[in-house]
């Protein structure tokens, strides 16, 4: 006799449990997709449309990689490990039941469509009996296990540890118990079954099932009757039934949706644009532009992105600006919006003005979106694919155009507007750095040439940079570079000020410099700054109609390809011991991790990661326009914990950057951290400059 | 209450100014002009007591480069009405725009007109008490904040030392103002743009801009480098311990 | 008409302001080439004491319950019968918030010309030359005051205001003032600056901040630069019209006027306005990235070095500085 799979056992035939099983978990399903059809239809009827069902095979592989596979998850070991353990346990035990399903009621099926052999032999028609039945019990009971040990870290974590970015409230403690009592009772039904059956070798399993099998040990240690031990499995079996119904029923409305909502919200994730790239105003059918102050101007994959997240607090772990103790955290922000959708959707629904879904002024403030950096580590490490950045610069250009901002907000804006820089200063002094005649820059608006150095308002005119201007300048003669600026022509690239939520102004930037390239003549543009790198190569009209597109390249990305060419010799190895701050705008936002690194090996200095490196770069502080606004909420700044952290590392006595705000936030950071002496700020360029 | 406001363009400050061969006025190949700051406070003034107490602003500006702009700002701000003041309007000095000014204003006919308390380039005086007089209204400069009451305005007038005086001023009258009651706001670039497509700007000739028997200048220099302070050269760090050196034989530190 | 020369006397709360002296100084430039009198017309009212220490030649004195407050219409009504009356060569006027509120309506009124922004006055014979500051005090504008008569708007700088004090007290005599009712303009009353904040205009030493800076936190850089320095930060108006300290910290034309032993002007480009409060000041260091901003007329030291870069190192020099001198004392005492 070979194991078989049983129906009900244990349960009265003459009860049929079949039937109202059946009955009851269908209706406990039907609650489940109804409850959420009328969560879900809020979104669309609450929300702005959005194409995003466009390239649905891509969008497969998001869910199989980011619900599935949950790479982002498993980012962080821990809380990976814990969530991974439940999460699969949960897929498995998902298939597993439909495939005992399947295996108990196909004949049945075949029998309605009069097929003989299914009625003569039923059994033929069983899959889950003999060798594969003990895979199938072997791969369930060891879930179970894995399930347990995740369920046991989620215990430990969230009612011993407690993390300060978790939410701590009776809604998750109540999911958790939930799935505990869920499994536990499935473990203990069959291992109830396995004491009564371990004699009888049709369903047996032994060792296959090897939780439910040591577990059985026990009932039979305590020598209980076969009938005892088979009155307690029908009880345990009610209540293991019990709370499945409870789960379904109460997932809708519990934290439990999250299983649901995360794998639309990966599903419906931005394509279309690369992470450096921000969607343009957006406009209604009469062509306004529509800004995001309320839930009817969210478009309905934010309001899905709302509802999507599961509170894990990760990007407010990584955030910057909840760091250094400002009002903003990335996760309460999705949070208030999720909050306020709950409470004003069902009247927004019902009629076109009815209800008031006001969001900025209210839930989410001013002070909040005003703190963020646009660093995008939040949008890097959220395992649901949430786009915060996105929404927190929609919402941003609200508040530009009710003229809501600081007055150094407002400064810097006027004087971009009014001279193309922030510095408020004059066109004409933008190239006064190239003065000295031996540096003798060309001018590529009268002579072709073949990059454009790009070189950005910080590398212009901030006096504490000139001279690491003009050793970029010298370190590209001496590569034999090509080059020319715009001189006076150059306008701020408009990155940061379209961060900052001002559209018009950043189109009006975006015209003047398009204007000056389209007057000039170059093959490659090269910038000083990441940020100018990010918006030139990602947002710029892509392509010029005289000559086509053109390659944009950071000068780390330039220095590395004349090492790599031979064309910059190094006559000296540094031999410093250094660490390198990834940019945001050059890391994060465009992958560019290798190339900075290559060049300072190539200067012969050892290089030594701080902990937060690469994708996982931690904000200077400066982005998204930040270093043009107060700094009154600030507790304590990014560049000084940064700082704090290089200085940990044994050793270390140089801190490499790649940015011109870098250099000024963190030769800041050094001295208001008291650092002077360990560490000096030093730019890529400058190692390069030194070991010529 | 129906205002106007009065807005003049000056040199920009932040080009390096340059003197042209007459030797008697500034070379205008270099000159970059912008709204005075103060005309921009009285847009603003303008604007909050719109938005508090009704009523029209107007607002009226000689035609130099960059006027559209300013206009258009103002409108994207609230105001009702743009005029630009058409004529030979480069270097002409507040005797002959006040009086075309007083012309127009006349036919608006406000309860109140507002304009910076001065001006950079104000050689002949200020364009605000020329208009009261030729007006025949009442007269207050040095003005940060107005408030609406009955047929009058309460300002608030600055002295120097910081004393400030609560004024009572019946309309209808002439404000030199020195600060709005709030920062003047930020107007996003599209709102400008929008405005440039749907506001209107009235084209008014200035009529005869006659100098009238104003001082004539003569010659223009940069304030002599005599005085000029002793730089200190280098790095901050070197500055800075320059400056230690200064404030210990000051027996500051 | 006459070769004489008025001044009108500015004065508040019993007491006369400073630009008077300025005025009177500039005057008497004036007078001794045109051979006529220095007048100072005085309004007020029980105000007569104050023509006590004036420098002019006469004092024409108009006392009217009306004239109690400086309102505009008051001084523009007296003030234009009395000059249609006397008809002198020029009228001098501060180019301030008293003598603004009054010139260019009497230019307009009497039809007399106007020169403002005066910072000084020079005699050839009969011609009298003015010198006026334009363009935020980066360009002097020169020329001849047109004649019969004219009106001057003097702003300080030229004369210091000892020039324009006399120890014995002038010859007074009374004017009658024309009917002064149905006045438009009223003060209601004074509101006391704020004395609840430090008063910078006893301190000895001031950090002071302009528009110059520019990225951010950098108030609080200088704060800490002033807390090393044991001084309070004050501002120019921009600084003060944005709310980023509080209008008892501002120097300058409608601000305090300042003279302590070391002013630090950090991004202050020095616009007239502003250096009226400050420029005379002992010692003046300004720091400041633009090497043509007129502040450095007027300090003994400069540099153009990034405040962000300046103030840090300077505040930790500082601090070392008193650290060391603290331990000196330490010693010294034990």
């Amino acid at each position: 006799m070979v194991p078989h799979r049983p129906d009900f056992w244990g349960i009265p035939a003459e009860w049929n449990p079949t039937l109202w099983v059946y009955s009851i978990m269908f209706l406990a399903v039907f609650v489940l997709v109804f409850r959420f059809f009328q969560q879900a239809r809020l979104w669309w009827k609450v929300g702005r449309p959005e194409v995003r069902w466009d390239h649905p095979g891509k969008r497969l592989g998001l869910v199989f990689k980011y619900w599935i596979a949950q790479l982002r998850v498993l980012g962080q070991r821990y809380p990976g490990i814990m969530h991974v353990a439940i999460a699969w346990a949960f897929f498995v035990f998902f298939i597993g039941t439909t495939l005992a399903a399947i295996d108990g009621h196909l004949f049945q099926l075949f029998q309605l469509l009069g097929n003989q052999n299914a009625i003569t032999d039923p059994e033929a028609f069983k899959f889950l009996k003999g060798g594969v039945y003990l895979v199938f019990k072997l791969v369930l009971d060891l879930f179970t296990v894995a399930f347990l040990v995740g369920a046991g870290m989620a215990v430990y974590r969230r009612f011993v540890r407690r993390p300060s970015r978790l939410t701590l409230d009776s809604r998750f403690a109540f999911s958790l118990v939930l799935v505990i009592v869920v499994v536990i009772g499935g473990l203990v039904t069959e291992s109830l079954r396995l004491a009564v059956v371990r004699n009888d070798a049709s369903l047996a399993v032994g060792w296959w099932a090897p939780a439910g099998f040591l577990l059985a040990q026990l009932w039979i240690a305590t020598g209980a009757s076969p009938e005892a031990l088979t009155n307690w499995h029908m009880v345990i079996w009610f209540i293991h039934l019990g709370s499945v119904v409870l789960m379904l029923v109460t997932l809708p409305a519990g934290t439990l949706i999250h299983i649901l909502t995360s794998a639309f919200n990966t599903f419906f994730a931005k394509l279309d644009r690369p992470a450096g790239k921000l969607a343009p105003l957006a406009q209604n059918k009469d062509g306004q532009s529509i800004f995001v102050s309320a839930l009817r101007d969210m478009t309905w994959k934010q309001l899905l992105d709302g509802d999507a997240c599961t509170e894990c607090g990760r990007c407010q772990d990584v955030c910057p600006a909840h760091a250094a103790g400002t009002p903003l955290s990335p996760k309460q922000l999705i949070l208030s919006m999720r909050d306020t959708f709950h409470e004003n959707a069902p009247l927004l629904a019902q009629s076109a003005n009815g209800g008031n879904g006001k969001l900025v002024g209210e839930a989410i403030t001013g002070d909040m979106l005003w703190s963020c950096t646009t660093c995008g580590a939040c949008v890097r490490e959220c395992p649901v694919l949430i786009e915060h950045v996105d929404m927190i610069v929609d919402m941003r250009r609200h508040l530009v155009n009710e003229g809501q901002m600081g007055g150094m907000l407002q400064e810097a804006l006027a004087k971009l507007g009014r001279y193309g820089n922030s510095f408020g200063q004059s066109e004409r002094a933008r190239a006064k750095w190239a003065q000295p005649a031996s540096l003798k820059i060309k001018d590529a608006r009268k002579e072709p040439v073949e990059y454009l150095w790009f070189v950005g308002d910080y590398a212009s005119y901030s006096a504490g940079l000139v001279d690491i201007t003009r050793k970029t300048a010298e370190v590209f003669q001496r590569g034999g570079l090509d080059f020319g600026i715009l001189y006076e022509t150059e306008r701020n690239a408009g990155n940061d000020v379209r961060r900052v939520g001002e559209e018009g102004l950043f189109e009006a930037l975006v015209e003047k410099n398009v204007e000056a390239f389209a007057k000039s003549r170059f093959k490659t543009i090269v910038t000083t700054d990441p940020h100018s790198y990010n918006t030139l190569k990602h947002e710029y009209p892509s392509t010029d109609a005289s000559r086509g597109r053109y390659p944009i390249l950071h000068y780390a990305e330039l220095l590395d390809q004349l090492i790599a060419e031979g064309k910059l010799k190094f006559n000296r190895q540094l031999g410093y011991k250094v660490t390198y701050h990834d940019p945001c705008y050059l890391g994060r936002y465009n992958g560019v991790y290798d190339a900075p690194r290559r060049v300072i090996q190539a200067t012969g200095c050892e290089l030594v990661e701080m902990p937060r490196h690469g994708d996982r770069s931690f904000c200077c502080g400066a982005g998204g326009g930040r270093i043009w606004m107060e700094e009154d909420l600030v507790k304590e700044r990014p560049s000084e914990s940064r700082i704090r952290e290089a200085v940990a590392l044994d050793g270390v006595t140089a801190f490499v950057v790649a940015c011109p705000k870098d250099m000024t936030l963190y030769r800041d950071a050094v001295k208001t951290t008291g650092y002077e002496n360990r560490l000096v700020v030093k730019d890529l360029v400058e190692l390069v400059h030194e070991a010529m | 209450m129906d205002i106007a406001v009065v807005v003049k363009l000056v040199p920009d400050l932040v080009e390096e100014l340059a003197i042209d061969e007459s030797g008697a006025a500034l070379d205008t190949s270099y000159l970059r002009l912008i709204v005075n700051e103060l005309d921009n406070h009285a847009v603003e003034q303008a604007i909050l007591l719109k938005e508090s107490a009704g009523g029209q602003v107007t607002v009226i500006a000689p035609d130099l480069e960059g006027v559209d702009d300013i206009l258009f700002t103002a409108a994207a701000k609230g105001a009702d009405r743009l005029i630009k003041l058409t004529g030979a309007m480069s270097g002409v000095n507040n005797y002959a725009l006040s009086n075309s000014l007083a012309a127009i204003i006349r036919e608006i006919k406000p309860h109140l007109v507002l304009t910076g308390v001065q001006a950079n380039n104000d050689l002949d005086g200020s364009v605000g008490p020329r208009l009261a007089a030729l007006l025949g209204m009442a007269y207050v400069g040095y003005v940060s904040g107005v408030t609406p009451a009955n047929d009058s305005v309460k300002v608030r007038k600055e002295y120097s030392g910081g004393l400030v005086a609560q004024v009572a001023v019946r309309l209808p009258a002439v404000l030199g103002i020195q600060a709005a009651g709030k920062p003047p706001r930020y107007v996003p670039i599209s709102k400008i743009r929008q405005m440039s497509k749907t506001a209107r700007i009235k084209d008014q000739p200035a009529g005869d801009l006659d100098a009238g028997n104003g001082a004539a200048v003569k010659h223009m220099f940069k304030p002599e480098m005599g005085t000029h302070a002793t730089m200190i050269e280098g790095e901050a760090d070197e500055v800075a311990d320059r400056l230690i050196a200064i404030f210990k034989e000051q027996d500051i530190l | 008409m006459s070769q004489d020369i008025f001044v009108v006397i500015e004065h508040l709360r019993g007491k006369v302001a400073d630009i008077s002296y300025v005025m009177l100084a500039a005057a008497r430039v004036i007078a001794q080439a045109t051979g006529g009198q220095v007048v100072a017309a005085l309004l007020g009212h029980n105000a007569q004491e104050l023509a006590g220490n004036l420098a002019a030649d006469r004092v024409l004195y108009v006392e009217h319950p009306a004239l109690a407050d400086f309102t505009s219409a008051a001084y523009q009504t007296v003030l234009e019968s009395l000059l249609r009356e006397h008809a002198p060569r020029a009228a001098l006027l501060g180019d301030t918030s008293i003598g603004g509120d009054v010139a260019a309506w009497l230019a307009a009124r009497l039809s007399w010309p106007l020169v403002s922004s005066c910072r000084s006055v020079s005699a050839e014979g009969a011609v009298i030359r003015f010198v006026s500051q334009t363009c935020g005090g980066k360009i002097m504008a020169e020329g001849d005051l047109p004649g019969p008569c004219a009106l001057v708007m003097i702003v300080p700088g030229g004369y210091k205001p000892e020039q324009g004090q006399s120890a014995q007290t002038p010859q007074v005599t009374s004017a009658a003032a024309p009917p002064l009712e149905g006045l438009r303009v009223a003060v209601d009353n004074y509101v006391e600056p704020d004395t609840s904040d430090v008063d910078i205009s006893r301190e000895p030493i001031l950090v002071s901040v302009g528009r110059g800076i520019q990225t951010l936190d950098s108030i609080g850089l200088v704060e800490e630069l002033a807390r090393a320095l044991g001084c309070p930060v004050c501002a120019s108006r921009p600084i003060v019209d944005q709310g980023w300290l509080p209008t008892t910290r501002l120097v300058g034309k409608s601000g305090k006027v300042v003279k302590p032993r070391l002013y630090l002007a950090l991004g202050i480009s020095g616009a007239p306005e502003h250096v009226e409060g400050m420029g005379e000041s002992e010692m003046i260091i300004a720091v400041n990235t633009d090497p043509a901003a007129p502040i450095f007329n007027v300090a003994k030291y400069g540099a153009t070095v990034d405040l962000f870069d300046l103030a840090p190192a300077l505040t930790e020099k500082i601090q070392e500085a008193r650290r060391q001198r603290g331990t000196h004392h330490g010693a010294a005492s034990s």
